[in-house]
């Protein structure tokens, strides 16, 4: 008899060319890698020198998504790089892919997008795989039951050169949200919640396991918020067991398995769940009914309150610190503090769902005048579907900027950035100081709150807001 | 890559807890294609006014810190984004030792393919080490102990395999690269 094994394990095991020792770590082998044209220029020179080649191009999905412009081309039809150095590095990628046969998902693909949003809308993020990206948001692809986490550049150089990886295995971290959510609760809600509950390196070295009926409740789209923000709580991945509802995600999806394939692979997918039975290293439950919106306060996003409480007091140097650098005092209300920006976008929540939940807040609304909002669709597919239904005029005329896809003003690589001392609502993952600009202060909120933020011009709770409400 | 044996250096002290790594290297660095010369913008964001001007009370400014190889950090060093800038910054920095409570996972695999040294201690230990800020201190990866200034040490521990590519100086790919039959074969295995 076997003994009982955690969906970790047995997509760990599946994947072990070698089995670690006291001496060596795994070698892991890696089903899908993820690039993009920041975390890999220094990899592709690393083949270069040594002499090496790519060895499963076709297990390679590479995308532009960090640097590039989110305002339109320009009328010579060239893109409007905020400087030499994005031009020059998207210029590098696109270079690099073409020399190491990559297939570039780039401009004029119709296929560019945030590479975690990418991935899944492709169908190439499946059940029971092992995927990586030098991006610590790689853990997004585990809403559909695979071990997928963030790697280094070096890591990139190894993944390109063998498609292996050498690792550790982690350990198990079990988070179950049992019951069901409030109807005014988000997937985002929840997961700031989740952090909230675990401290922001409560899941350092370990794997979490998303379990309970108010995960299996979410759609897809609201696991891939959930798993998203696992490394914000210090988990490297963190996942959900693959059910109906991942298949019918899947089906039909350009890379998925086609037909009687595709029925064969649901089979084998569905083995991918923990055992009865199966021991994690640690638990933690969580009642679905004590989650409400939920937004942050300080520069940590575990640093988390409900959206109607105050901020709470300082208790120590850290909170102290996080205050200062907001401008907030502990007592003092979060609802009514001046907001200046508000960005929706990022591979959080930078999806159609997230687009239409914003939309159905600006409809008939204008934004605060004071405010300036950027909404910018998660990719290229996004964008065409929004466009479809007619959600970028409502977003343009709520008075916001409706973009093009890329990951923005979730870190501002790319010149969308937060002017020092203004606040942003953003729907992006990281709150740390000067992420989203110099001085700039961040507060994360689902995009429901967001859109709501943007018309009152302050923190407002989205449930005093009635859909359809004139502003 | 150099071999890293034993690092006699000084050690300064960042107290801050989560320091992550917008905080070792602002996300506007990151648009260089290069791994070099990335020293400049290591905590740029903490060390330097908006002119470009040094914060002299940043503390690796203080005379007496400066030069310092070795830093003790607060709970949870290198939290936040997989960008491997962060230890190659901390590296043209002078940083080849970090020693905190708690490591963030990425960083620290980061940096030990870059030859910093990623070391967690309790906090007893740590605040030790702290107290003998701005002082010179030896750590020794082959005996795996840190030596202070009052003759005592503190024991660590890294990862095996880690440990064996920085004290011969070597890369993990190389071994990978001599892996390729086994790779090989479970591709076939799998395929089948």
């Amino acid at each position: 008899m076997t003994a009982a094994r955690t969906i970790i394990d047995k997509i760990w095991d599946a994947h072990c060319v070698r089995a670690e020792s006291d001496a060596a770590p795994a070698i892991l082998y890696i089903d899908l890698h993820l690039v993009h044209e920041v975390t890999t220029p220094q990899a592709f020179d690393e083949l270069r020198s040594r002499g090496l080649t790519v060895r499963r191009p076709e297990r390679t999905l590479a995308t532009l998504d960090h640097s590039t412009p989110t305002l339109p081309p320009n009328p010579d039809g060239s893109l409007p790089y905020d400087s030499e150095a994005t031009a020059n590095q998207v210029a590098t990628m696109e270079r690099n892919c073409a020399e190491f046969g990559i297939t570039l998902h780039g401009f004029g693909s119709g296929q560019r997008g945030v590479v975690h949003v990418m991935g899944p809308e492709l169908g190439a993020t499946q059940p029971g795989m092992t995927i990586v990206c030098g991006d610590s948001h790689t853990a997004t692809h585990g809403a559909f039951g695979a071990l997928a986490f963030g790697i280094g550049t070096t890591e990139v150089g190894h993944v390109l050169a063998t498609q292996c990886l050498l690792q550790r295995r982690p350990k198990t971290l079990a988070v179950t949200v049992n019951g069901t959510l409030r109807p005014e609760a988000t997937a985002k809600d929840l997961i700031l919640h989740i952090i909230g509950v675990l401290g922001m390196d409560g899941g350092t070295g370990h794997v979490i396991e998303y379990r309970g009926e108010a995960i299996r409740a979410l759609s897809m789209e609201g696991r891939m918020t959930l798993c998203n923000m696992s490394i914000e709580a210090g988990a490297r991945a963190g996942l959900v067991a693959p059910d109906e509802t991942t298949f019918a995600y899947l089906r039909g999806r350009p890379n998925a398995p086609q037909g009687a394939e595709f029925d064969k692979a649901v089979e084998r997918w569905k083995t991918f769940v923990s055992d009865e039975g199966a021991r994690f290293d640690r638990e933690v439950i969580i009642d679905a009914a004590d989650v409400v919106p939920t937004i942050t306060w300080g520069t940590n996003p575990g640093q988390v309150v409900a959206i109607d409480q105050p901020v709470p007091a300082a208790r120590d140097d850290i909170a102290q610190r996080s205050l200062s650098y907001m401008g907030f005092n502990g007592g003092a209300p979060l609802l009514g503090q001046h907001v200046d920006v508000v960005f929706v976008g990022s591979c959080t929540n930078g999806r159609i769902s997230d687009l239409r939940a914003v939309a159905d807040v600006l409809r008939g609304n204008t934004i605060a005048a004071h405010v300036r909002m950027l909404v910018v669709p998660g990719s290229d597919a996004v964008k065409r579907q929004a466009e479809a239904e007619g959600l970028h005029e409502i977003i343009r005329a709520a008075g916001a900027q409706w973009r093009e896809p890329g990951c923005s003003m979730c870190l501002g690589m790319n010149g969308d950035q937060v002017a020092a001392g203004e606040l942003c609502v953003s729907t992006s993952n990281r709150n740390f100081e000067g992420r989203q600009g110099k001085g700039a202060r961040t507060v994360l909120a689902s995009p429901v709150t967001a859109a709501v933020c943007a018309i009152a011009g302050v923190i407002a709770d989205p449930r005093d807001f009635t859909v359809g409400e004139a502003a | 890559m150099e071999p890293f044996v034993r690092f006699e250096s000084i050690v300064a002290v960042l107290p801050e807890e989560n320091i992550d790594t917008d905080q070792i290297i602002p996300a506007r660095f990151l648009t260089t294609t290069e791994r070099a010369g990335l020293g400049r913008a290591c905590f740029a964001d903490w060390r330097f006014d908006t002119q470009g001007n040094e914060h002299p009370d940043f503390p690796l400014h203080r005379p007496q810190l400066r030069g310092a190889g070795i830093l003790a950090a607060g709970r949870n060093f290198g939290c936040g984004s997989s960008r491997e800038h962060a230890p190659w910054a901390l590296l043209d920095y002078g940083i080849r030792v970090v020693i905190s409570t708690r490591i963030a996972d990425i960083f620290r695999n980061n940096a030990l393919k870059n030859g910093v040294l990623p070391l967690v201690v309790d906090e007893a230990d740590w605040q030790r080490i702290a107290g003998f800020e701005a002082q010179k201190i030896v750590v020794d990866l082959e005996a795996l102990h840190i030596e202070l200034p009052d003759g005592s040490n503190i024991g660590f521990e890294v990862e095996a395999f880690a440990r064996q590519c920085l004290l011969q100086g070597v890369d993990q790919l190389g071994y990978l690269l001599l892996q390729q039959e086994a790779i090989d074969a479970f591709e076939k295995t799998r395929a089948a």
